[in-house]
């Protein structure tokens, strides 16, 4: 093995949004550091739904943040409750919002990293860390597939699956519950039937978004002779970009393991439903990709320092799934962990009791603050799932069917009918459950 | 299922060696298998030796791991109940290129 020393300042474990932004803003501190992907070009082995937060990226790039490449933005926001002949929507618009908008991972990331190269941010690319270098108790390097890299600070900013964050037992393995699996298709679509389709003013960048609820339960396979129906915890999106569209979901790596699912099955449900079957009428299959997303929450975080090391982003399990946010919250721990390495570099101290400063700072931001309050959010919905990616869905679509049919029935025996269902197919126990569990949720996130 | 139809469009640089090392001592034991079910890549496949075909016995047979196919999730090794699956990334700059993602 050829082994080249090199000196420098801080390693990064990974040019994502949160390797980028610790870079950054260790460079900023004016301090060395290189930044190590496995990839040949930042991005291509990223997935997301699709939309990343502009304030987030002003953050770290004041003065370029707008020219990102950006797809869409925005300005529609559907939240669609599906059941089985058709859905309940809540649409959203916004024709000035300019907050949200659509990118393809491999183009933003690379752009990212083009942007950090020009403040002087090293990059090695096509470099795979296979470990993580100690000595006396403290990661003081890394060790690639071909040379040694040295620096007293390492920010592992590996993405979810973050083998060196487990190797030095910062955290454990995840189980099943913990982590949602994401597939998604890009299709491609003539803009102007996108646009059209859409209802997106022609020529402009406008873009529509969509979360599905429900309309996914079906025959768990594992159990054939009950043909139990089940209903998987998955909740599907849809992103429109300037000629493609985006259709997945994220579906938990519990369920699918119960219920021996195949996570594209799930996919080509939605697919099929008639809402989304007419949104991506004529749209070409050109990618398929799938991804993790660290569901842990607030609860399950892993430690996030210790001597010489740091963890951010995806692999630190920093996310609120109930909002889509996980890039801002990547590119704010990213940052954080940076300028807290800047004072370990200054004071030459390198030790766990001055990276701390890093959780210090991560508990006064809106990260902390926000997987705080939303800490139950995921689990609670797991747990309500039936009723919640179910039956209230259902009784949103047969609440409108009561309203819009005229059938010479006398409304007040169809409203009375509703209510005495309503009443009855869930018992009062569990609506009772539904209640309590929405009230503190709202309670956690509102005190 | 069309899964073969999804994976045409992923573009990869096949790495030389498998990135995923399964224990088959286990998985030949195993009765759930299921990385079988939950992979999105379809990875993984049941491959019935034909020792066992002769025996005529169940839960004996071993796992095809096609790695080419990987799309990096990383959902097997945690799904996996028995720690059977040794899951590294592939090797600098091979594995799965998304240009869409």
């Amino acid at each position: 093995m050829e082994e080249i020393r090199k000196n420098i300042d801080a390693i990064v474990v990974g040019a994502g949004p949160a390797g980028i932004s610790a870079a950054l803003a260790i460079r900023r501190g004016g301090k060395s550091v290189v930044v190590l992907e496995r990839a040949s070009n930042a991005g291509t082995k990223n997935m997301f739904g699709g939309a990343v937060y502009l304030n987030s990226i002003k953050s770290i790039l004041p003065n370029s943040f707008q020219n990102a490449p950006y797809e869409r933005f925005m300005a529609h926001h559907t939240y669609s409750f599906l059941n089985e002949k058709g859905s309940v929507n809540i649409k959203s618009s916004d024709y000035e919002d300019k907050t949200t908008a659509t990118v393809m991972r491999p183009k933003f990331d690379a752009w990212l990293l083009e942007e950090a190269k020009k403040e002087g941010v090293f990059i090695a690319p096509k470099t795979l860390v296979k470990k993580l270098i100690f000595k006396n108790g403290a990661v003081v390097g890394v060790k690639t597939e071909l040379e040694k890299y040295y620096a007293p600070i390492v920010i592992l900013a590996d993405g979810v699956n973050s083998l060196l964050a487990k190797e030095i037992g910062l955290k454990r393995e995840y189980f099943p519950k913990d982590v949602v699996l994401s597939v998604k298709e890009t299709l491609k679509l003539d803009k102007n039937i996108l646009e059209e389709r859409f209802h997106l003013q022609k020529g402009s960048n406008e873009g529509a978004m969509y979360e599905f609820f429900g309309g996914l339960s079906g025959f768990c396979k594992g159990d054939t002779k009950k043909k139990r129906t089940v209903v998987p915890f998955a909740i599907g999106f849809l992103y429109t970009f300037k000629d493609t569209i985006s259709i997945g979901l994220g579906v938990s790596l519990e369920d699918l393991c119960e219920y021996k699912t195949k996570p594209y099955e799930i996919l080509e449900k939605l697919k099929s439903h008639p809402d989304v079957k007419n949104l991506i009428e004529g749209a070409v299959e050109s990618e398929y990709s799938a991804h993790l997303i660290p569901e842990g929450g607030y609860n399950n975080l892993p430690k996030l320092y210790a001597n010489g090391v740091m963890v951010v982003g995806d692999a630190a399990g920093l996310i609120n799934s109930a909002h889509f946010e996980g890039t801002n919250f990547a590119i704010e721990s990213g940052k954080l962990a940076g300028e807290t390495a800047v004072i370990a570099l200054n004071l030459g101290n390198y030790r766990h009791n001055i990276l701390k400063i890093y959780e210090d700072k991560l508990k006064k931001s809106f990260i902390f603050k926000d997987m705080k309050a939303y800490r139950n959010v995921v689990e609670t919905i797991y747990k309500r799932k039936k009723s919640m990616l179910k039956y209230y869905p259902e009784k949103m679509g047969e609440f409108f069917e009561l309203i819009n049919h005229v059938d010479n029935i006398p409304k007040k025996q169809k409203f009375r009918g509703f209510i005495r269902k309503f009443f009855t197919e869930r018992s009062i126990v569990e609506l009772f459950r539904d209640f309590k569990a929405a009230l503190k949720l709202f309670i956690d996130i509102i005190c | 299922m069309d899964i073969e139809k999804k994976l045409i469009n992923v573009k990869y640089i096949t790495d030389k060696t498998s990135h995923l090392i399964l224990n088959q001592e286990i998985c030949k034991v195993c009765e759930d298998k299921v990385c079988l079910n939950i992979c999105p890549a379809n990875v993984y496949k049941q491959c019935v030796s034909n020792e066992n075909e002769t025996e005529g016995t169940k839960n004996n047979d071993t796992i095809e791991v096609e790695y080419e196919n990987c799309l990096e999730c990383g959902a097997c090794k945690i799904a996996c109940p028995y720690g059977a699956i040794e899951w590294r990334y592939p090797s600098s700059g091979s594995g799965v290129i998304y240009k869409f993602s």
